[in-house]
Protein backbone atom coordinates (compact mmCIF):
# COMPACT_ATOMS: atom_id res chain seq x y z
CA UNK A 1 0.00 0.00 0.00
CA UNK A 2 1.06 3.29 -0.69
CA UNK A 3 1.17 6.22 1.90
CA UNK A 4 -1.62 8.28 0.05
CA UNK A 5 -4.18 9.73 2.48
CA UNK A 6 -7.41 8.30 1.81
CA UNK A 7 -10.99 9.90 1.56
CA UNK A 8 -12.42 9.32 4.75
CA UNK A 9 -14.40 6.14 5.05
CA UNK A 10 -18.04 6.68 6.17
CA UNK A 11 -18.63 3.86 7.81
CA UNK A 12 -15.65 3.67 10.08
CA UNK A 13 -14.71 7.26 9.97
CA UNK A 14 -14.82 8.57 13.07
CA UNK A 15 -16.20 12.15 13.63
CA UNK A 16 -14.09 14.63 14.96
CA UNK A 17 -15.13 16.64 17.64
CA UNK A 18 -15.57 19.63 15.52
CA UNK A 19 -18.08 17.90 13.22
CA UNK A 20 -20.12 16.52 16.22
CA UNK A 21 -20.47 19.70 17.61
CA UNK A 22 -21.50 21.00 14.90
CA UNK A 23 -23.98 18.30 14.56
CA UNK A 24 -25.56 19.12 17.96
CA UNK A 25 -25.53 22.62 17.15
CA UNK A 26 -28.35 21.62 14.65
CA UNK A 27 -29.72 19.63 16.55
CA UNK A 28 -30.12 21.98 20.10
CA UNK A 29 -31.68 24.33 17.61
CA UNK A 30 -34.40 22.08 16.30
CA UNK A 31 -34.69 20.61 20.13
CA UNK A 32 -34.83 24.77 21.47
CA UNK A 33 -37.97 25.52 18.73
CA UNK A 34 -40.14 22.62 21.06
CA UNK A 35 -39.16 24.82 24.27
CA UNK A 36 -40.04 27.82 22.90
CA UNK A 37 -43.35 26.28 21.55
CA UNK A 38 -43.94 25.32 25.25
CA UNK A 39 -43.15 29.07 26.54
CA UNK A 40 -45.58 30.38 24.13
CA UNK A 41 -48.57 27.76 25.82
CA UNK A 42 -47.45 28.93 29.21
CA UNK A 43 -47.83 32.97 28.29
CA UNK A 44 -51.38 31.28 26.52
CA UNK A 45 -51.85 29.98 30.05
CA UNK A 46 -51.35 32.30 32.20
CA UNK A 47 -53.40 35.12 29.74
CA UNK A 48 -56.04 32.45 30.22
CA UNK A 49 -55.90 32.34 34.17
CA UNK A 50 -54.89 30.87 37.47
CA UNK A 51 -56.48 27.59 36.57
CA UNK A 52 -55.06 26.98 33.42
CA UNK A 53 -51.07 28.07 34.46
CA UNK A 54 -51.94 25.76 37.17
CA UNK A 55 -52.32 23.19 34.64
CA UNK A 56 -48.97 23.38 32.81
CA UNK A 57 -46.69 24.64 35.76
CA UNK A 58 -48.13 20.74 37.31
CA UNK A 59 -46.07 19.67 33.84
CA UNK A 60 -43.20 22.18 34.55
CA UNK A 61 -43.28 20.83 38.36
CA UNK A 62 -43.40 17.14 37.00
CA UNK A 63 -39.71 15.32 36.77
CA UNK A 64 -40.54 15.11 32.91
CA UNK A 65 -40.97 18.46 33.16
CA UNK A 66 -38.04 19.88 35.21
CA UNK A 67 -35.86 17.36 33.40
CA UNK A 68 -37.14 19.18 29.86
CA UNK A 69 -36.72 22.80 31.48
CA UNK A 70 -33.28 22.15 32.12
CA UNK A 71 -31.64 20.24 29.57
CA UNK A 72 -33.42 22.83 27.30
CA UNK A 73 -31.43 25.54 29.31
CA UNK A 74 -28.20 23.56 28.95
CA UNK A 75 -29.28 23.01 24.83
CA UNK A 76 -29.82 27.39 25.27
CA UNK A 77 -26.19 27.75 26.31
CA UNK A 78 -24.50 25.39 23.96
CA UNK A 79 -26.46 26.73 21.03
CA UNK A 80 -25.17 29.92 22.56
CA UNK A 81 -21.41 29.50 22.98
CA UNK A 82 -21.29 27.34 19.76
CA UNK A 83 -23.02 30.56 18.08
CA UNK A 84 -20.58 32.62 19.06
CA UNK A 85 -17.96 30.87 18.09
CA UNK A 86 -19.67 30.82 14.25
CA UNK A 87 -19.72 34.83 15.05
CA UNK A 88 -15.96 34.99 15.87
CA UNK A 89 -15.35 32.00 12.45
CA UNK A 90 -16.88 35.08 10.40
CA UNK A 91 -14.58 37.48 11.27
CA UNK A 92 -11.99 35.08 9.67
CA UNK A 93 -10.21 34.01 13.07
CA UNK A 94 -9.94 30.71 14.70
CA UNK A 95 -9.79 28.44 11.93
CA UNK A 96 -6.16 26.13 12.77
CA UNK A 97 -6.83 23.17 14.07
CA UNK A 98 -5.32 23.49 17.49
CA UNK A 99 -7.65 26.58 17.85
CA UNK A 100 -10.77 24.15 16.36
CA UNK A 101 -10.34 21.78 19.35
CA UNK A 102 -9.41 24.18 21.94
CA UNK A 103 -12.35 26.42 21.81
CA UNK A 104 -14.73 23.02 21.76
CA UNK A 105 -13.40 22.16 24.88
CA UNK A 106 -13.87 25.74 25.86
CA UNK A 107 -17.81 25.99 24.34
CA UNK A 108 -18.81 22.30 25.77
CA UNK A 109 -17.32 23.99 29.31
CA UNK A 110 -18.59 27.47 29.10
CA UNK A 111 -21.90 25.64 28.60
CA UNK A 112 -22.22 23.66 31.38
CA UNK A 113 -21.05 26.27 33.49
CA UNK A 114 -23.57 28.58 32.34
CA UNK A 115 -26.06 25.98 32.88
CA UNK A 116 -24.44 25.34 36.57
CA UNK A 117 -24.89 29.48 37.50
CA UNK A 118 -28.56 29.50 36.30
CA UNK A 119 -29.60 26.26 38.84
CA UNK A 120 -27.16 28.28 41.58
CA UNK A 121 -29.20 31.48 41.01
CA UNK A 122 -32.26 29.72 40.82
CA UNK A 123 -31.82 28.04 43.75
CA UNK A 124 -30.49 30.85 46.16
CA UNK A 125 -33.92 32.51 44.84
CA UNK A 126 -36.01 29.36 45.74
CA UNK B 1 -30.99 29.59 -30.24
CA UNK B 2 -29.57 31.78 -27.92
CA UNK B 3 -27.76 35.11 -28.92
CA UNK B 4 -27.09 36.01 -25.08
CA UNK B 5 -23.21 36.33 -24.75
CA UNK B 6 -21.72 34.54 -21.93
CA UNK B 7 -21.10 37.62 -19.56
CA UNK B 8 -24.92 38.87 -20.06
CA UNK B 9 -25.95 35.30 -19.38
CA UNK B 10 -23.86 34.93 -16.02
CA UNK B 11 -25.11 38.42 -14.98
CA UNK B 12 -28.77 37.25 -15.48
CA UNK B 13 -28.01 34.23 -13.46
CA UNK B 14 -25.54 35.41 -11.02
CA UNK B 15 -25.50 37.37 -8.33
CA UNK B 16 -28.90 39.08 -7.18
CA UNK B 17 -27.29 41.40 -4.56
CA UNK B 18 -29.44 39.40 -2.39
CA UNK B 19 -28.14 36.19 -1.78
CA UNK B 20 -26.69 36.86 1.75
CA UNK B 21 -29.34 38.54 3.59
CA UNK B 22 -30.40 35.12 4.87
CA UNK B 23 -27.41 34.55 6.12
CA UNK B 24 -26.87 38.10 7.48
CA UNK B 25 -30.45 38.21 9.23
CA UNK B 26 -28.96 35.27 11.26
CA UNK B 27 -25.82 36.56 12.38
CA UNK B 28 -27.77 39.94 13.35
CA UNK B 29 -30.55 37.87 15.36
CA UNK B 30 -28.19 36.11 17.00
CA UNK B 31 -26.67 39.00 18.47
CA UNK B 32 -29.51 40.65 19.33
CA UNK B 33 -30.41 37.20 20.94
CA UNK B 34 -27.18 37.18 23.23
CA UNK B 35 -28.39 39.05 25.40
CA UNK B 36 -31.99 37.94 26.05
CA UNK B 37 -31.02 34.70 26.56
CA UNK B 38 -29.25 35.09 29.93
CA UNK B 39 -32.34 37.47 30.96
CA UNK B 40 -34.64 34.58 29.49
CA UNK B 41 -32.46 31.72 31.07
CA UNK B 42 -32.60 33.25 34.60
CA UNK B 43 -36.64 34.04 34.42
CA UNK B 44 -37.47 30.81 33.32
CA UNK B 45 -35.15 28.66 35.29
CA UNK B 46 -37.94 29.95 37.72
CA UNK B 47 -41.31 28.86 36.50
CA UNK B 48 -41.56 26.01 37.97
CA UNK B 49 -41.45 27.40 41.14
CA UNK B 50 -43.53 30.44 40.77
CA UNK B 51 -46.87 30.75 41.31
CA UNK B 52 -49.21 32.73 39.48
CA UNK B 53 -49.50 36.14 40.93
CA UNK B 54 -45.52 35.77 40.56
CA UNK B 55 -45.62 34.99 37.07
CA UNK B 56 -48.08 37.98 35.81
CA UNK B 57 -45.86 40.62 38.28
CA UNK B 58 -42.75 39.77 36.20
CA UNK B 59 -44.61 39.80 32.79
CA UNK B 60 -46.07 43.33 33.36
CA UNK B 61 -43.16 44.41 34.70
CA UNK B 62 -42.42 47.35 31.72
CA UNK B 63 -38.42 46.16 30.99
CA UNK B 64 -39.68 42.01 31.40
CA UNK B 65 -42.91 43.10 29.04
CA UNK B 66 -40.34 44.88 26.51
CA UNK B 67 -38.09 42.45 26.46
CA UNK B 68 -40.50 39.53 26.23
CA UNK B 69 -42.03 40.91 23.11
CA UNK B 70 -38.65 41.49 21.86
CA UNK B 71 -37.16 38.36 22.85
CA UNK B 72 -40.55 36.34 20.85
CA UNK B 73 -40.01 38.40 17.86
CA UNK B 74 -36.66 38.02 17.53
CA UNK B 75 -36.28 33.99 18.41
CA UNK B 76 -39.06 33.37 15.70
CA UNK B 77 -37.40 34.56 13.05
CA UNK B 78 -34.40 33.30 14.15
CA UNK B 79 -36.11 29.95 14.09
CA UNK B 80 -37.47 30.50 11.00
CA UNK B 81 -34.16 31.21 9.32
CA UNK B 82 -32.45 28.08 10.67
CA UNK B 83 -35.72 25.51 10.09
CA UNK B 84 -35.50 26.83 6.38
CA UNK B 85 -31.69 25.35 6.32
CA UNK B 86 -32.67 22.15 8.14
CA UNK B 87 -35.11 21.37 5.95
CA UNK B 88 -32.92 22.98 2.62
CA UNK B 89 -30.40 20.33 3.91
CA UNK B 90 -32.34 17.25 4.96
CA UNK B 91 -35.38 17.32 2.43
CA UNK B 92 -34.73 16.54 -0.89
CA UNK B 93 -38.23 15.95 -2.51
CA UNK B 94 -38.37 19.46 -4.17
CA UNK B 95 -42.66 19.32 -2.94
CA UNK B 96 -42.15 18.37 0.35
CA UNK B 97 -39.04 20.45 0.78
CA UNK B 98 -41.42 23.77 -0.25
CA UNK B 99 -44.23 22.86 1.95
CA UNK B 100 -42.33 21.84 5.40
CA UNK B 101 -40.47 24.98 4.35
CA UNK B 102 -43.90 27.23 3.98
CA UNK B 103 -45.60 25.59 6.90
CA UNK B 104 -42.62 25.37 9.20
CA UNK B 105 -42.39 29.69 8.47
CA UNK B 106 -46.92 29.67 8.75
CA UNK B 107 -46.68 28.28 12.24
CA UNK B 108 -43.75 29.44 13.60
CA UNK B 109 -45.28 33.04 12.30
CA UNK B 110 -48.79 32.01 13.96
CA UNK B 111 -46.66 31.00 17.44
CA UNK B 112 -45.24 34.31 17.35
CA UNK B 113 -48.52 36.19 16.85
CA UNK B 114 -50.09 33.62 19.59
CA UNK B 115 -47.08 34.44 22.36
CA UNK B 116 -47.01 38.41 21.73
CA UNK B 117 -51.08 38.68 21.85
CA UNK B 118 -50.98 36.67 24.97
CA UNK B 119 -48.24 38.66 26.56
CA UNK B 120 -50.10 42.06 25.53
CA UNK B 121 -53.64 40.75 27.50
CA UNK B 122 -51.66 39.64 30.43
CA UNK B 123 -50.26 42.99 30.48
CA UNK B 124 -53.60 45.07 29.70
CA UNK B 125 -55.99 42.89 30.83
CA UNK B 126 -54.45 40.86 33.11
Amino acid sequence: MNQRPLSPHLQVYRLPLTAILSIIHRATGVFLVAGVILLVVCLMAVAEGAQQYATVQSFLRSHLGRLFLWSWLYALFFHLCHGVRHLIWDTGHGFCRATLNRYAFLELAASVVLTSLVLVLTLFQA
Amino acid sequence: MNYRTPLSRARGLGSAREGSHHWWRQRVTSIALFPLTFWLAISVANLPDANYEDVVVWVTAPWNTILLLSFIIIVFYHAMLGLQIVIEDYVHTDWLKILGMLSAKMVLAFLALAAAFATLRIVFIG
